[in-house]
């Protein structure tokens, strides 16, 4: 480039050596802009998922002198006949039919009720949300506490019934334990959604609100007609999102059970920390999360074609 | 209620008072354990307990003091584990900006081979669980080689088991964050980059000085989406970190409590790794809401 040489007017205008040349600079430049991302990706994703498949395969174990062999199907042979491993796949489902629903459910009618524009809107919204910002290790440990046999909720059921209500040793108990950590869950992550159902909520356009309160329709039709159909989109991903977090569940279970009593709150999750880094078998752990990673692909694409069907 | 007429009053007043109601129940349910949380760390154990039956155990009433505080400090090395939370979050929002803006621009605003690839995997870890490959993770991790400087001499070592980057780099590259920075550029007009070009720009003074100081709400909202899982993270460090010296606040708040020693200590553990949060969140707290409300518009 000589300052002879006039500047271009529109450089992808120009004679075709000039272009290619501006393409392929393009073209290494953005590589190298994307690059750094691209390789933070392709080890910490799409490796470890790869090696998730892989290692289900092998004997592999976390510190071990000799190496991994192919072993075919055994780790899975393995799981069906474990009946710890049962158990966490029927709690996890137990604990994500109650959680998504009511978490959902609960969001929605936080979101209903903070919707809106009345003095302290803001204040509601900002408390609501308090839990999502306290972390869920802290969350575990606080309500570790409440849920005491001589604890606080105990004596808001005992003043509440004036002593005719004896509450139970709710983390102690194996009928009460899983109930426990369900309830505190979607008390931590309803403030969440609720953000996500207002946004929603805002998409829809008010002009359908007033239209529909001219002609006099009551609240419920309202909701049923206009508000539910609006929030499709939304609808789906809350869904999908909670459904996720709910099979993920592992912080609350080794906070304040350990899985028991009982194995009455292990988890998938769960047992593949235990088995994979307790007790260093990677590769069972690799099988269990494998079982894992399909679970969560089927619940997203079933509820994903539920969810589009019905509407 | 029946002679309502919608043009005078707006229809959230006609709610009034049950549903208001309603919402002071749930400001007490939402707020309860928070409130006894940070009231019972300045109080003596004795008192927690006794305070159990009555409203004071909400209030900041009784003998109270800093000395569950101080206890802490004297039993747990808890300041250096809230600097190494400080540090891992706050290097993995700088490289987490900058490494996913990046991609981002790339993706969005330039032609290159490999963009279809890279959108498609960005996709894929969008649906995809940190759980499900977090065990083969740290089977991974640990045979991972790092480079070494001693002295003047450079070794290759293997592992990266108990380091500060096993906490922070598997997390720098974000799908999501990739995402946002993506949906806000295109936002961006594109005539702009064509009008700098046409100045003798180059695409990084693009990416520099037109795209990045007009994406400040995008680059909010990423440090916020980025700080609140590296600060709360527990599952993974949990398993790469043995290292007292390297432990975050969450680990070190675990052990804490397996010692099992004072619920007054406890809950004042829990108030520090707690009030710093709640006070970021208090002072930005639009910037958080928007933050999670993006977070659900392009699911």
């Amino acid at each position: 480039m000589t300052a002879a040489v006039p500047p271009l007017p529109r450089p992808r205008r120009a004679r075709g050596g000039t272009l290619s040349t501006a393409r392929r600079r393009e073209g290494v430049i953005a590589i190298g802009m994307a690059g750094p991302a691209v390789l933070l990706l392709l080890v910490f994703f799409v490796i470890p998922v790869g090696l998730a498949f892989a290692l289900a395969f092998t004997s592999a174990r976390l510190i071990s002198p000799t190496p991994a062999r192919f072993v075919g199907l055994r780790n899975f042979a393995m799981l069906a006949e474990d009946p710890v491993f049962l158990r966490s796949v029927l709690n996890t489902f137990a604990f994500a039919a109650v959680v998504v629903p009511v978490q959902a459910g609960l969001a929605l009618g936080l979101a209903l009720l903070v919707n809106g524009r009345f003095r302290g809107t803001n204040f509601f919204r900002t408390v609501y949300f308090i839990p999502v910002v306290t972390s869920m290790v802290v969350v575990s440990i606080v309500w570790t506490f409440l849920y005491r046999k001589d604890g606080l909720l105990n004596r808001i059921i005992d003043a509440v019934t004036f002593g005719h209500v004896q509450g139970p040793d709710w983390l102690n108990d194996p009928s009460t334990s899983l109930a426990a950590i369900v309830f505190m869950s979607v008390w931590q992550g309803a403030g969440f959604h609720m953000i996500i159902w207002l946004a929603g909520l805002q998409t829809i356009p008010a002009e359908l609100h007033e239209a529909a309160s001219i002609d006099g329709v009551s609240r419920w039709t309202r909701f049923r007609f206009v508000t539910w159909p609006g929030l499709r989109a939304t609808r789906t991903f809350v869904l999908i999102t909670i459904t996720i977090s709910a099979f993920s569940l592992f912080t609350q279970v080794n906070v304040m059970t350990q899985g028991g009593p009982l194995d009455s709150t292990t988890t998938l999750v769960y047992q593949a920390v235990r088995s994979g880094y307790q007790q260093q078998q990677t590769a069972y752990a690799s099988a269990i999360s494998l079982v894992f990673f399909v679970l969560v692909l089927i619940v997203s694409l079933v509820q994903r074609h539920l969810t589009r069907e019905k509407d | 209620m029946t002679t309502e007429s919608p043009r005078s009053a707006p229809p959230s007043a006609r709610r009034g008072l049950p549903g208001h109601a309603l919402r002071v129940v749930l400001v007490l349910f939402f707020s309860f354990p928070v409130v006894f949380m940070l009231v019972s760390s300045f109080k003596p154990d004795q008192q927690i307990f006794g305070d159990l039956g009555s409203p004071r155990a909400f209030l900041p009433v009784g003998s109270l003091s800093l000395e569950n505080y101080t206890a802490v400090f004297d039993r747990v090395p808890a300041v250096r584990f809230l600097l190494n939370s400080v540090g891992v979050s706050a290097v993995t929002i700088v490289l987490g900006i900058l490494v996913n803006s990046l991609a981002a621009f790339a993706l969005s605003r330039m032609r290159w081979p490999g963009r279809k690839l890279l959108l498609t995997v960005v996709i894929a870890t969008l649906i995809v669980p940190f759980e499900t490959f977090a065990l083969p993770l740290v089977w991974w991790v640990s045979k991972l080689p790092w480079l070494e400087l001693n002295g003047f001499s450079l070794t290759l070592t293997e592992g990266w088991l108990d380091t500060y980057r096993v906490q922070v780099l598997p997390f720098v590259a974000n799908a999501f964050s990739i995402f946002l920075f993506h949906q806000y550029f295109q936002s961006i007009p594109k005539e702009l980059d064509e009008a700098a070009l046409i100045d003798g720009a180059g695409w990084f003074g693009i990416y520099r000085r037109i795209v990045m100081p007009l994406s400040g709400p995008a680059i909010a909202t990423v440090a916020i989406l980025t700080f609140l899982p590296a600060w709360n993270s527990y599952l993974w460090p949990l398993m790469v970190v043995q290292d007292e010296e390297l432990r975050p606040v969450m680990v070190g708040i675990q052990y804490f409590f397996q010692l099992n020693v004072s619920w007054g200590q406890i809950m004042a553990y829990s108030s520090m790794i707690t009030v710093p949060v709640l006070a970021l969140f208090l002072a930005f707290q639009r910037s958080f809401i928007n933050s999670i409300a993006s977070s659900g518009v392009k699911g």
